[in-house]
């Protein structure tokens, strides 16, 4: 029973769950961000206050922290399981044809937990009280950063590799739970298009409208 | 046609092995892929040297024996052809082909170009059949069968085992072969009265033969010479989901 449950098949079923909560959470966040573009701090601050004091919000935050960790962890054991299953390399490059982005899930993804980290340091952890600032004047933190051309750029460097990461990510996602057929499959295909660039295209136009604007 | 072969050579399971170069003359474009390296056997064995072990045996596409890693693609770069039906017509004269067994843990090389590939016949054994009782066969007609869901059974019942997903799979997964072995029977009411029993055994063999985890690059479909489709293995999931 254990190897059926531990299975890498079980560990892909909970490695897409993880992945497509994370995929439901993006949206939630740039809708909050959006907010940035208003002149007025007090919307993007209360939303911000809501998401760090509400009940049920906190509940879902653990939620989420524990989601990442799940979806990182797995994603670097099955990676490394897979890499040491060719121990001698084949001597011409494999040319198979794959799917856009596939062969690249580990760094896209590395790229965006660095990024997170990063994320962290400037906002959560000063919610948490780990680092110092006002953490209830998260817009005008935004607004100093946005005003680092290296932070903008890094920016939207990342959000350029999570766009490559969701592409995949969202399609593979529902294969892995078994959703996949001739009819649906081609337009989760293209679901995953759309979100994989509007999603990051959404937060990454918001530096570019402070600056064009402000 | 002349050519310019780097092939793996290898004496056996324990030992290193290393790529040989030979240059080979007088190839036609009619031979296929196997008989340019008959004819550079036949090459070898009259210099009195070591031919190169490589496995067939229909030569038709039918049995799975035969496969090789060649410039970079599992059975050569014409998609939907097995090596055996691969033929030197696609080559250009004075082109160098570089020749390699398939690469995978679960896939030792045994001499040169051929590869054990027990791990396959593990999986199923562990559960790739169906139960009858021995005897007269039953009338055909007594179980009816949807069109649409016997063509589909039989696109995943033509899978011949040979490898070649795992090969062109960057995790060496073997999903797409265990995927063809369960929808075949999946897809048929005579496969239902075992098939949680089947999906379960099935797949705990596969993690125990030491195969990698699927990441849905579709290297394999792409790889195929039988086309077996990337949908199977969502079948494979749900049913495997289904079976708990
Ligand atoms: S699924 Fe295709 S590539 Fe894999 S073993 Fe079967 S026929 Fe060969
Ligand atoms: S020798 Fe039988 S499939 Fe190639």
């Amino acid at each position: 029973m254990n190897k059926i449950l531990f299975s890498a098949i079980s560990k892909k079923f909970v490695m897409a769950l993880a992945g497509l909560f994370l995929l439901l959470f993006l949206p939630v966040h740039l809708g909050i961000n959006l907010m940035l573009l208003k002149d007025d701090p007090e919307p993007f601050n209360n939303a911000a206050h809501f998401m760090a004091t509400f009940h049920l919000v906190k509940a879902v935050e653990i939620l989420l922290l524990l989601t990442i960790l799940v979806h990182v962890v797995y994603g670097i054991i099955l990676q490394v399981q897979n890499w040491f299953l060719r121990p001698v390399r084949y001597a011409v490059r494999n040319k198979s044809e794959t799917s856009a982005f596939s062969r690249f899930m580990i760094w896209t993804g590395g790229a965006v937990l660095i990024f997170l980290v990063i994320h962290f340091f400037n906002f959560y952890f000063m919610k948490l009280g780990l680092v110092d600032g006002d953490p209830e004047n998260f817009y005008s933190i935004a607004y100093q950063l946005f005003s680092i051309p290296g932070y903008v750029i890094l920016y939207w460097v990342c959000f350029i590799l999570l766009g490559f990461h969701l592409y995949h990510s969202l399609q593979s996602a529902f294969q892995t739970l078994g959703l996949a057929n001739d009819f649906w499959t081609p337009v989760i295909k293209g679901i995953s298009l759309i979100y994989a660039v509007a999603v990051p295209l959404g937060f990454a136009i918001i530096p570019l409208f402070i600056w064009l604007l402000k | 046609m002349k050519l310019r072969l780097k092939i793996w050579r290898q004496k056996n399971a324990k030992t290193k092995g290393a790529f040989a170069f030979y240059d080979l003359d007088g190839v036609s474009p009619d031979m296929s892929f196997l008989e340019m390296l008959d004819s550079l056997n036949k090459k070898l064995i009259e210099e009195g040297k070591d031919p190169i072990a490589f496995d067939h045996d229909c030569r038709e596409g039918i049995c799975g024996s035969c496969g090789m890693f060649i410039n970079g693609y599992p059975h050569g770069p014409v998609p939907g052809l097995t090596t055996c039906l691969l033929s030197m017509r696609y080559f250009k004269d004075g082109e160098k082909i570089v020749i390699e067994p398939w690469r995978a843990k679960p896939f030792p090389v045994i001499k040169d170009l051929i590869v054990d590939r027990s791990a396959f016949d593990k999986i199923q054994i562990a559960g790739g059949f169906i139960s009858v009782t021995a005897g007269a066969a039953s009338e055909a007609n007594s179980i009816l069968v949807r069109k649409k869901k016997s063509d589909e059974a039989f696109d995943s019942a033509i899978c011949i085992g040979c490898g070649a997903c795992v090969a062109a799979c960057k995790n060496a997964s073997a999903m797409l072969f265990v995927s063809a072995k369960i929808s075949q029977f999946a897809l048929l009411p005579q496969g239902r009265p075992e098939a949680k029993e089947r999906v379960r055994a099935m797949i705990v063999e596969m993690d125990k033969q030491g195969f990698g985890t699927c990441s849905n690059t579709g290297a394999c479909e792409a790889q195929c010479p039988k086309k077996i489709k990337l949908t199977n293995i969502a079948r494979l999931n749900r049913e495997y989901y289904s079976a708990f």
